[in-house]
């Protein structure tokens, strides 16, 4: 509130006309790349398929009831179940490197600096590197053959654990920021309160530790399952033709197919998805943490 | 010896320790926080640790409430007459009030309250009432604040939150860690009174960490002054403001004018002590003078500090109590020639420290 009172101060006796000058160059950019080609989307997800891509005049619901056949709801299950797990997967594995990198003080800018280092490269190119890892013949094959482990390549490529190993790589890092975030804030005191007051390391973990770094859990999370959702690149390299995602149903469409409303229509429920995530996570965040852990 | 009423208390509650330290030391590095200090703590009294920062009374606390383990060179604390060492701080029956309080800002109060009564597996209507008896213990109303978040309260609630916190497990020792530090005077004055007075009344010892030595002298029974990692004097308010042993307590707790005494000994005198006279009036027997002038006159209400710049250019501070000559033009102006003087019997000799 004074900051906020403070920073209207600055832009000076009139307030309301100050306000709208900072909103004015991002407000101007939103509604013409965002607001603008929306609704040119949903209006093209209304409209009659031209013959050689683009729409025709006309009104009709025909692409939101094609895209009800189960081979396309299908699609649509198989995104947000394989999202839904890289969100998880990307949450165990995250909240232990958060934890860590804000426990320790000597490291942390080294440790840090190493999690946004993949950003370094380009996603396609680390989508790649991955197929060396994963092929017949890549690393992970000649290591185990080398070894004697295995005796023929195990299929690791164009399996819905490669998607989910793509998935869970590129976007780790969305989900280890957001939680040392949170944990970077955590007063030490509170633990040592906690354990004067009798808690064992576990209880100090799940009572005061975890409660405290749910908010940036849960943005993790979103930043992770949002990405996941509307993701093409992963599945598209890693999976093969067997493991399409809803991502590559909508780049298909308005590339090889030339179905604009079809493909505007796939991202619609895409979208709806994403939105009924937002809302879920929204609710937990505000849910009153200490009411829950009295349950 | 003193009729009993009128002893300190310290003395009266029968001198029964209840921790000691024995030459515990504790050390960061190359850095010696805490020298081989040897203290106990009486039952029942309001101890407190005073010194400036960096003088390793902290670390002492810590140590006492076990999140610091001492050097192992040989020191011990006891609790309750039993080495602690090796001991969690959950297993020493103590309570603590940290700086800043460190509420648990997703629980509410009762929860708050409630937290080590929890973990101790009291629960359900027994649990409901132990939060509130300590929440009115330390003046809460459990209606009105029980469902409150630690960011819906002012800071002086704060304090009360944790320090139901801390007593609502009933602990032999409640270590107060600056928990005044960061409110205002005059909250400050009133938790001041509010906490001796709940030592008294729930027979808890207190163990008192504070920089500040107006605070301490408020509050305690006796005090442990530290500097650099040492105890340097141990006493109640009145035999350290009395009798300071050396010059860093002469000076750090009060102020004092330091001379050359006999024998090229340090000698402190109090303020308040000092005769202030013009050069022509008749000199009483008994005392000893300097003349000066006088360099600053500073009017504080019940008292007037008169800073006087005597020969050597050195300066002394005479304390006059307000008694009444103070509403009429003050007696002194700066510039004007006056004596200054003493007598030798107020004068304290410090060791060499």
């Amino acid at each position: 509130m004074t900051i906020r009172r403070r920073m209207l101060g600055m832009i000076g006796r009139r307030p309301g006309l100050g306000v709208a000058s900072l909103l004015l160059p991002g407000g101007l950019w939103l509604v013409l790349f965002f607001v603008v080609p929306m609704l040119l989307m949903l209006g093209a997800s209304v409209m009659p398929r031209g013959t050689y891509g683009g729409v025709e005049p006309g009104l009709t619901l025909e692409h939101y009831r094609r895209f009800l056949d189960p081979l396309y709801l299908q699609v649509l299950w198989r995104t947000i179940a394989w999202s839904g797990v890289a969100t998880v997967v990307c949450l165990l594995l995250g909240l232990p490197v958060a934890w860590v990198i804000a426990a320790s003080r000597r490291h942390r800018s080294l440790l840090l600096f190493l999690v946004v280092l993949p950003f370094w490269t380009s996603f396609l190119v680390r989508t790649f590197a991955m197929i060396f890892l994963l092929r017949d013949s890549g690393v992970i094959n000649s290591v185990l053959l080398g070894l004697g482990v295995i005796r023929e390549p195990i299929a690791l490529l164009y399996t819905p654990f490669a998607v989910l190993s793509g998935l869970v790589y590129g976007l780790l890092p969305f989900m280890v920021l957001p939680i040392y975030a949170s944990l970077e804030k955590l007063d030490p005191a509170l633990l040592e309160a906690a354990e004067v007051l009798g808690a064992r390391p576990a209880a100090r973990f799940f009572r005061v530790t975890l409660p405290l770094a749910l908010p940036g859990m849960i943005a993790g999370s979103l930043l992770v399952f949002v990405p996941a959702m509307g993701s093409f690149l992963t599945s598209d390299l890693l999976g093969g033709a067997k493991q399409v995602m809803i991502g590559n149903l909508v780049q298909n469409q308005f590339t090889t197919a030339r179905n604009w409303p079809f493909g505007s229509a796939a991202s619609f429920a895409v979208m709806a998805v994403v939105l009924v995530a937002v809302m879920l996570s929204l609710r937990l965040r505000d849910r009153d943490p200490g009411e829950r852990v009295r349950r | 010896m003193l009729p009993y009423a009128r002893r300190p208390r310290y003395l009266r509650l029968g001198f029964v320790a209840i921790a000691q330290f024995l030459r515990v030391s504790k050390s960061f590095g190359a850095t010696r926080a805490v020298d081989a200090v040897s203290f106990e703590i009486v039952r029942g009294e309001f101890f407190s640790l005073l010194g400036p920062s960096g003088c390793g009374k902290t670390t002492t606390l810590r140590l006492l409430a076990g999140f610091e383990q001492p050097d192992g060179d040989g020191g011990d604390i006891l609790i309750g007459g039993v080495s602690a060492l090796g001991l969690r701080p959950y297993e020493r029956n103590l309570g603590m009030v940290f700086q800043g309080y460190a509420l648990f800002p997703h629980l509410t109060v009762e929860r708050n309250v409630g937290f080590g009564l929890e973990r101790r597996g009291v629960n359900g209507a027994e649990l409901t009432r132990r939060v509130a008896d300590a929440l009115i213990t330390v003046r809460l109303d459990p209606k009105e604040f029980g469902h409150r978040r630690p960011a819906e309260l002012s800071g002086g609630q704060r304090q009360r939150v944790a320090l139901a916190r801390a007593l609502v497990l009933e602990p032999e020792l409640l270590l107060l860690d600056e928990p005044l530090a960061a409110t205002d005077e005059k909250l400050r004055r009133a938790m001041q009174l509010e906490l001796r007075q709940l030592n008294r009344k729930i027979g808890i010892t207190f163990v008192y960490v504070t920089h500040d030595q107006e605070e301490a002298l408020t509050m305690s029974d006796r005090i442990a002054i530290m500097d650099r990692g040492r105890i340097v004097q141990i006493g109640s308010p009145a035999e350290i403001y009395e009798h300071p042993r050396t010059e860093f307590v002469a000076t750090f707790i009060g102020e004092s004018n330091l001379f050359e005494g006999e024998n090229g000994a340090r000698v402190a005198i109090r303020p308040e002590r000092m005769l202030l006279l013009a050069p022509g009036d008749p000199r009483p027997a008994g005392y000893r003078f300097l003349s000066g002038a006088v360099e600053e006159v500073i009017y504080q209400g019940e008292m007037l500090r008169v800073l006087v710049q005597v020969e050597g250019n050195r300066r002394c501070t005479a304390a006059l109590r307000n008694e009444g000559q103070l509403s009429r033009p003050l007696p002194w102006t700066p510039g004007t020639a006056v004596a200054i003087g003493w007598k030798p019997e107020d004068s304290r000799v410090l060791d060499q420290a």
